[in-house]
Order: structure tokens, then sequence, then C-alpha cells
């Protein structure tokens, strides 16, 4: 989230799109209720199904699941051809002026560059016109035919009510009255918040559903502003933790890179994350990349981490694909080519695609250890449980260790929030039987594989031998440790460089924040977007101060939120070039005279003047990205794209199939159905009560929700057959599932490019162990492809068919 | 309605299920019990605006739940919106004492649920306790139809040798040019996405030293 759940009553205009913020996250949803009830804020919800959210709604308009970006296209266009934009907003903090080279060009569906073979584009012409010193050329009058404006205007105009209608099959009338509504809030003061989850990430094309949105956001001068923003609500509790932690294969802490093979050394892995600026004066923050590369490197390696190895650059791996996501890995399992596997909290059986290969995998794995509070099916996975899992148990090679973890309410540490919010907790109770904390459990593995290679020796020891591991008990590291060394710290007096005799940090303190770190080594720090997070002040994380003076919803004092406890990001922007709030009624940030003051943390050096320096500090233009230039792998603009499944064609380009850049591995091809043989568009969803997988081990909420069932239609019913609450088995090309069917009118047939279009939904929260009754998920039936730049898989757009059927194997008719 | 006259309606109820959705804002639960105090006399509940039969009721039914408690705040783990909690235990796990979970509620003092939870964090207890926790290290021989109990020890001990032998045996230090490039790709590892942040951090740390790449965390789904 740009902003936090409680700076939402400040909107006026609510948009649920690609979420169900109502179900998935009440308390969350409550400040949209609180917007409504005192701002007489509106909420505008745009979904396949009429959710809950939908039932508190203003206004709701029903969308085929997977062309959201077609919808905000469409919203773009309206909002161009009707003078709706917030210019001032626009033409100051965007790249709206930037003109893009000649080379560049949209056709068919496709920008240029496309290579089919390679399912890959050559992004070269995708890039900015440089004068002479470097710097991006700009009109800002917006009459230049190559600027950014006049392209986008181009690229939205196919995207009209009528082609809204045809593909999306949002009636006409409904679309323009949310265009409508959407519209009003290019006013300056008038402001529109997004809401979305996993309804707009788990696509093959789940990046530009967010990006167009982020791009109609800024053109309504949105971002930075009070009530605005983008705002992705995130699925579980810490996954923003550990996402910012790096813990991603291609990630190191705070959005650093691993390293690459065609990245041999430190200084050419450094070459190309210069960030120059690429306008006159601006800030592109990215230039501190690397103190903070090297602060990292000094906390893992400490010592041995010096100047003449790169900061210990060879212990980290080289990666020679971009990343081994987990469908790669789940790939390479059932090639025979991963014999290992730990699952620390997590459930693959029932979380990853295709569940059919995700066994067949883990069948072929020599050993796996999976680390829970709780029993789940990934750790049973071998168990045969008739039709709910039926394996052939003997064939299945795999060791099986399973470790019993700590929950919550014994554990300590901080989480992070979507409103980025570090929030330290307590333990209150004593573990059951020998549950051991995650942290106990990883220094135990490690401590012992150092021990064998110390004695034993093996493969480059190296970075493990000299991991640093200077904990007060090193066979279970306090959490107050872990967070101090995430914090960072002085290795040696930190001098001021204007007065060397001034000493700023004292060696052996923590710096204050990530603005004290260097790139001499003389500092460390775990994971620089933390730092201030626990420094001299104590641990910051702990505050519980909830006073929020004048009622904006920013409480500064209540934990930490990152970076340097900012609540709003881009805060700069919700003043104009003036340094004057938009709207004096919302202030945020204020320029007076010398420095920015307000309510919130400046997103910018405090003294940066408001004509010279542009808000976007993290981009080397200082503005915002209408056009992304070469960022994306499939695209500079969002351009309509189809599922891979999807009971239609693309009406741009019929050949086109899915995300034309998405990985596809050559055994999943055959993988895929058609709307021939399986005619409807099924979607996966959450329920309010019942979190995953997990609470269907709690007896409360296994009686809420006690048993799996898909959602249709009374009009597929009809046509099928189909009673409410008798047995129906959906499958599709990869798998098959029994479910109680759902006849429900909160979904409706489309009609999409002059087709009928059925929707089926099937919630996601039942598995064969736990307390509730033995059920299925979604994730039996969904295709094996991933986002095309990070490779989330795709649950939200994929074919089905449906038939009326028995009970499955076991469960009571 | 406040809290109190609504359990005295429907004592039998679990105030689970209400958790603190129906909160009196003006004088928390939460700020009550401080202010009050365990077995406190009906005559200063009075004089707190109670009326006499709430305060009645206050008197015989709050003792008993919750008093002499130890109240511990921490957040519910479930949804990104990490509802603030207060998890009220017998016994204090932080003296070294053992420790049982008898209550979870919503944090009043909280800015984003202000005491309120959704019908999963309004349940917590019930995950805490559930049958199906566990409680013991185990082992699925190959082909086994069965886990059996192992301790710690063993566990360990065989986790560390399967891995050390895996990476021993598959470990790229150098590409076909020749090229430094350190890493283990056939042994994955997917973080947990509710961990603490310093249980993530302590994972990090071990997973890339060992120069496993195929590491991932719920993000990526
Ligand atoms: S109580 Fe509900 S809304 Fe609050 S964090 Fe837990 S799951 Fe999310």
């Amino acid at each position: 989230m740009t902003n936090a759940w409680t700076d939402i009553k400040n909107t006026d205009l609510v948009v649920v799109m690609g979420g169900n913020a109502a179900e998935a996250h009440p308390c969350g949803f409550k400040w949209v209720t609180e917007a409504k009830a005192h701002r007489g804020a509106k909420l505008i919800v745009v979904d396949p199904r009429y959710t809950r959210t939908a039932s508190v709604s203003d206004f709701y308009a029903p969308i085929r699941q997977g062309t959201d970006i077609a919808f905000l296209l469409g919203v773009i266009n309206y909002c161009i051809q009707n003078n709706k934009v917030q210019w001032d907003y626009t033409k100051a903090f965007t790249n709206a002026s930037y003109i893009i080279q000649d080379g560049f060009g949209y056709s068919d569906g496709l920008f240029t560059g496309y290579d089919e073979e390679k399912r890959d584009y050559d992004r070269s012409s995708w890039d900015y016109v440089m004068d002479e010193d470097g710097f991006a050329r700009t009109d800002p009058t917006l009459t230049h035919p190559r600027c950014v404006w006049n392209l986008l205007k181009d690229h939205v105009s196919a995207y009209t009510p009528e082609m809204v209608e045809r593909i999306c099959g949002t009636p006409k009338a409904k679309f323009l009255k949310v265009a409508e509504v959407i519209s009003e809030c290019s006013s300056p003061t008038k402001t529109m918040t997004s809401m979305y989850a996993l309804g707009w990430t788990q696509h093959s094309h789940g990046a530009q559903n967010i990006r167009a949105m982020a791009m109609l956001q800024l053109i309504l001068g949105n971002i930075g502003v009070r009530g605005g923003g983008m705002n992705a609500l995130r699925g579980h509790s810490n996954i923003q933790g550990l996402t910012d932690l790096g813990l991603m294969s291609h990630l190191l802490t705070g959005y650093l890179n691993m390293p690459t093979e065609k990245e041999p050394d430190f200084e050419t892995y450094m070459k190309s994350r210069q960030f120059r600026p690429l306008r006159p004066g601006q800030t592109s923050y990215w230039q501190n990349y690397r103190k903070f590369m090297v602060s990292f490197q000094k906390a893992m390696w400490g010592d041995a981490a010096t100047a003449e190895n790169g900061w210990g650059y060879h212990y980290l791996p080289k990666l020679d694909v971009p990343a081994y996501d987990v469908l790669r890995m789940f790939e390479l399992m059932n090639h025979g080519r991963v014999n290992g596997y730990i699952c620390q909290g997590f459930n693959p059986v029932l979380a990853f695609p295709n569940r059919g290969k995700v066994v067949a995998g883990l069948s072929k794995l020599k050993f796996l250890i999976t680390m829970d509070p709780l029993e789940t099916e990934t750790a049973r996975f071998w168990e045969n449980h008739g039709e709910f899992n039926d394996v052939d148990t003997a064939s299945i090679q795999t060791e099986v260790i399973q470790l019993p973890t700590r929950c919550f309410a014994e554990d300590e540490g901080s989480l992070t929030n979507s409103g980025r919010w570090l929030q330290w907790f307590w333990p209150a109770a004593t573990p059951p039987g020998e549950a051991r904390s995650d942290i106990w459990i990883m220094s135990q593995i490690f401590l012992r594989m150092r021990e064998m290679y110390r004695r034993e020796g093996g493969a480059f020891p190296d970075p493990l031998l000299n991991l640093s591991w200077d904990y007060h008990d090193p066979n279970d590291p306090e959490p107050e440790e872990l967070a101090k060394e995430i914090n960072g710290r002085a290795l040696r007096d930190l001098t001021d460089p204007n007065d060397p005799s001034r000493v700023l940090v004292p060696a052996g303190k923590q710096v204050l924040n990530f603005t004290q770190l260097r790139d001499d080594g003389s500092t460390m720090c775990g994971c620089w977007i933390y730092s201030g997070n626990f420094n001299e002040a104590g641990n910051n994380m702990a505050r519980r101060d909830n006073h929020d003076p004048d009622n904006t919803g920013a409480y500064l004092g209540w934990t930490f939120a990152w970076p340097l406890n900012r609540r709003t990001l881009y805060n700069r922007a919700s003043a104009d070039l003036n340094g004057k709030p938009w709207d004096p009624s919302r202030k945020l940030m204020e320029w007076d005279g010398t420095k920015w003051t307000g309510y919130d943390v400046p997103d910018i050096a405090p003294n940066a003047k408001p004509q010279d320096v542009m808000p976007f500090i993290m981009n080397q233009e200082g503005v915002s990205r209408l056009f992304s230039r070469g960022m994306m792998r499939d695209g500079p603009f969002p351009a309509h794209m189809e599922p891979f499944e999807s009971p239609v064609q693309n009406v741009f380009n019929r050949k086109m199939r899915g995300n034309p850049v998405a990985r596809i591995f050559e055994s999943d091809v055959s993988q895929f159905g058609t709307s021939d043989e399986f005619p409807y568009a099924a979607t996966s969803y959450r329920l309010t009560e019942h979190f995953h997988y997990w609470t269907k081990h709690n007896r409360v909420n296994a009686s809420l929700q006690p048993e799996f069932f898909v959602e249709l239609s009374e009009e597929l019913a009809a046509e099928k057959g189909i009673q409410p609450g008798s047995w129906v088995r959906v499958w599709s090309k990869r798998g098959s599932v029994k479910a109680k069917a759902m006849v429900t009118k909160r979904i409706r047939p489309m009609m999409c490019d002059g087709k009928t279009v059925h929707v089926i939904g099937i919630p996601l929260h039942w598995g064969f162990v736990g307390a509730a009754k033995k059920g299925f998920g979604p994730n039996s039936l969904t295709p094996f492809v991933g986002e095309a730049n990070i490779e989330t898989p795709g649950y939200k757009a994929f074919l089905v068919n449906i038939e009326p059927s028995t009970a499955p194997g076991g469960a009571v008719a | 309605m406040t809290a109190a006259a609504r359990e005295a309606q429907f004592p039998s109820w679990d105030i689970v299920f209400f958790g603190g959705a129906f909160m009196n804002v003006e004088l928390s639960r939460r700020g009550f019990l401080k202010a009050t105090g365990a077995g406190v006399a009906a005559t200063s509940l009075g004089a707190m605006g109670f009326g006499a039969a709430e305060a009645a009721v206050a008197a015989h039914v709050r003792p008993l739940k919750l008093a002499n408690t130890t109240e511990t705040r921490n957040t519910c783990p479930y949804c990104s919106v990490a509802c603030g909690i207060i998890i009220y235990s017998k016994g204090d796990v932080r003296k070294g004492e053992r420790a049982e979970v008898v209550h979870i509620e919503g944090d009043v003092d909280h800015p984003t649920n202000l005491g309120t939870l959704c019908p999963k964090g309004a349940a917590l207890k019930d995950f805490v306790q559930a049958p199906t926790r566990l409680t013991q290290p185990r082992i699925r021989k190959p082909g086994s139809d069965r886990f059996e109990d192992v301790s710690w020890d063993a566990a360990l001990d065989r986790i560390a040798r399967l891995m050390k032998h895996d990476r021993d045996a598959n470990f790229l230090a150098t590409n076909a040019e020749g090229l430094a490039v350190n890493r283990w790709t056939t042994t994955g590892m997917l973080a947990a996405s509710a961990t603490t942040n310093e249980t993530a951090w302590t994972t990090f740390k071990v997973a890339k030293a060992l120069g496993i790449v195929g590491f991932d965390n719920q993000a990526r789904v």
C-alpha cells in the first residue's frame, strides 16, 4: 500500500477491483465504511461476482475475469476524451512530456520488437530520446507527437465504451457510470483510492493490471495524497515483510538484486546500478545502491567481506535464469532435477497450480522438510485419502521430516502489514509439546552444517563458515538481536565528512537509519529499507502511541513504518509545484519556504525546493512513469491480453494466446484447455470465515464454513440440470474436483464478443486434513503459467467444464 | 448495549464470538479492566456510570473469565490488515512460567481495528489450541504409510546430513565459461508468510549463504 488502512477514511471514492476487501480484509474495510459514513465517500465495485463488498457498494459493475486492463484503459480514454485530467499534477509529476524514440510502436496487440520464437520483446526502442548531456528530452507543452502523453492518448483510443463492453462484458451504460464517477476525482480536491489484491496479481498479465490503475491514479493526481494511492491489500500477515527482506529467488534485502552470471565481479554488478538522474537536479535515490549493498554484505559476512573480495561478492550465488521461482522449481522437480525441498509454513499441495504436477514433483524428491504449527496436506502428500488424495503411498520414495513450530501466540518479533507498519508483538503462551521457533530450527540446521563443513570440508564452505553469527546464544538468537542487525550499526567511528573531528556515530552503535550507511565497509545493515526500526532510541516497532494530531490517520507514534517511519509514500506529491497542498482541507505536506512540514515524514529531502526536486525520488527522472520504458517485459503501456485459457479470443489479435511473453514450459503446452472442451470461465476466491487452509483446523471456522462448494448462476444451473446443494464435478484439462453446487444470483452470465460467458466461482479453503469436511481447492484445476514479469501463478481466470455428479469417495452425501 | 450487558443477555455464548466488535468505545474492555482491577466492588463500578445490574454482572463475569490472567499484545497472524489483539493467558511466559491462552480479543487501542476482529481473528484461540497442532518432530521413511516420532537431535542431524550430501554432490561452483557462480539448485526452500521479520532474516541468511537459489516465499503466489 502506498497509504495506510487508517488513511482510507480520507477518501472520496473507493474503487475495489481485483479484490474483495469486505470479505478478505474485513477490519481494514471498516475504513471504507468510515469514509462512506463521515465523508460521504462512494464505493464502486467491479468484479465478476456480486461480492460482499459489492453488497455495500454504491455502484456495482460486472466484468469478465482477466479483462481489467481493457476496462481501466477504457476509463483512462474516457478521462482524456472528456478532459478529466489533473493537468498540473500530470504535467509536473509524470513523464507525460517525455519524448519517446521513433522506433517504438504498437500494432495487432503487440509492441515493437516481438520475437515469437523467444517469447520476448527486444525492448531497446521503448525509451526516451536523450540529449547530448544524457538527460531525457521533454516537451512541456505536450504538443510533440512522440511525447508520452500523445502516445498514451493514441494507445488508449481503441478502448471505447463499446470495446470495453465487447471485451469485458460490462454493459456500456454501467461502464460509463463508473468512468464518470472516477473521472470526477481529477479535481485537485477530490480523491480516489484503489484497493486491490490477488484478483489483479494472479494473472499472466498481473503487473499490467496494476500499472493500468496506477496510471489512472496519476492522471487524476491521486498518488501521494491523503485518501488516495495504490493500495495492495496483500494476503498473508507478513508477505510484505518477507518480500522486503528479499526472501525470493531474484532478490536480496530491501529490493537489492541477486547478482547474475553476466556480472562476474562486484564492479560489473555495480556498473549497471549507477542510477544517474535522467533530469537535472533530480534525487534518483538508488544512487545510494552501493552503500546499501556493501552494508548488507557486511551484515552477512562481517570481517570476511572486504574491499579486496568485493565485499564477499562470490559468497552470493549467481543466477543463470531470471529466477528459480516456484513454478520453475516444480518443473525441475518433475524432471528429477531437485532432490530436496524445505517448506517453512507453506503448503504447496494446496497453494501451487496444477496440483497433479505438484504432487508428482514432491514424489520425485529424496527428502522433504516441513516446518509448521499445524498439519498440512504437503507434509502428508504421500498419504492416500481416497478421491481427495489418490496417491500410491508405497511407490513414493520421498523421505519426509515434519518439524513442529511455534505459532504467533508463542512467538515474538515484528510483522509488516500492508501499510508497511512493522508491528512488534510479544509471546503469551507456552508452545505445545516440543514445538520450537523457526529461528531456533534454522539456527540448528545452520550450526550443524557449519560444523560438518568445518570437520569434513566440502563444496565451497566459505559463505557458510564466514556467515556472521554473532549472537548472545548462537543456538537461539533473540528476536531483538536480529532486529538490531536488520537496522544496522557503525563498525568504525562514523565521522562527519565536512568535519572529520566530529563523530556522528561511534563504533558499535546502531545507525539512526539508512541515511548514515556508507559504502566503505564502515557500516553494516541487514535490510536498508527497514533501517530505523531499532536504533539507539530503542525498538521503534514496539511503540504504541496512538495519538493522531488533527485526525489525519497518520499515527506516527504507532510502531514503525518503512521507510523512515513514513506513512504515505510519495507524500511530497500532495502539494503543488509551489509546495502548497492541492487540497488545503487535506493537507499532508507543505513547503514553508525553507523546508517541508506536515503530518508525515517527507518523502524527499526536507530542504528540497518544490520547483526543483520532483517527488518520485526512486525514479531516475524524479517523476512517475505513464510510460514505463523497458522496465516491464510485456510492454511500456498496459495492453489488453486474454487469459491463456479464455472463452473468447483476443479481439486485437486472434492468434495471440495469453500474455505473449509469459514463460511456458514445454511440458505444459499440451495442458491448456480450449473453450470447445471447457466452455466455462472459472475463478478462485476467499471467504470471510476462512483464511486459506489454516482455519479449517479451527472448529469455530470449520463449522461456519464446513464444506467445499462451487458457485454458479441460476442460468447455468438450469442449463446443466444442476440442483442447488447437489454434487457436481468440475474439471479442467489438468484435474477434477467434486463439490456442492451453490446456485446463486451473485453470478450472472455475461455477453463477451458476441458470446455468452458463464462464470464459475471456486473458493480455496478445503483440503484433506483439519476439522472441516474433506474437499478440494481450485489449484487442482488451475494452469501452470506465471505472470510475465514476476511468475506469480494465475488462479483467477481459467477454463472448466461442469456436470451433475455424486459424492466423492469417502464423503458424506 | 455494552459488552457486559450483551454478555448478560447471551451468557452461554463464548465471548470469542463477539470479539471486540460490540465494545463500548468510550470505556474499552481493556480500559475497564485496567481501571477497575480484578474483584472490584460494585460501588466503584456504579461510580463509573455503570448501572447496578450491569455492574453486578460485570463483578461476576469479569473475574471469572479474565481476572489473574496475563495480557499480552500480539497481532492477528492471518491477513495483512494485521489487527492488534490482546491475548489473555493463565501464567506469564515472559517470566518463565507455563502459560496457557484462555482468551483472545481485539486490541481497542489499535488504530486499525479499534478492538474489532473478523470471524477469523475472533476464533484465533482455536488455532492456538487446534487438535491438529504439531507437538513432535516426525519422520516418514521412503515408501512408508506413517509418520514416526523422532527426537529433535535425530531429526536435525538427519536434515543437516541430507542437505550437506546433496549440496556437496550438486553445488555448481563455476559455469561452462569458468566463472564463479556458486549456486545450489537441487535443494529449494519456501519461506513462511506469517513468520516474523526476525525469523525471515535468519532464514534468509542461512538459505542465501548455502547458495540456495530456488528460494521463494508466499509473495510469489
Ligand atoms: S482479524 Fe480478520 S481482518 Fe483482522 S487481521 Fe485477522 S484476518 Fe485480517
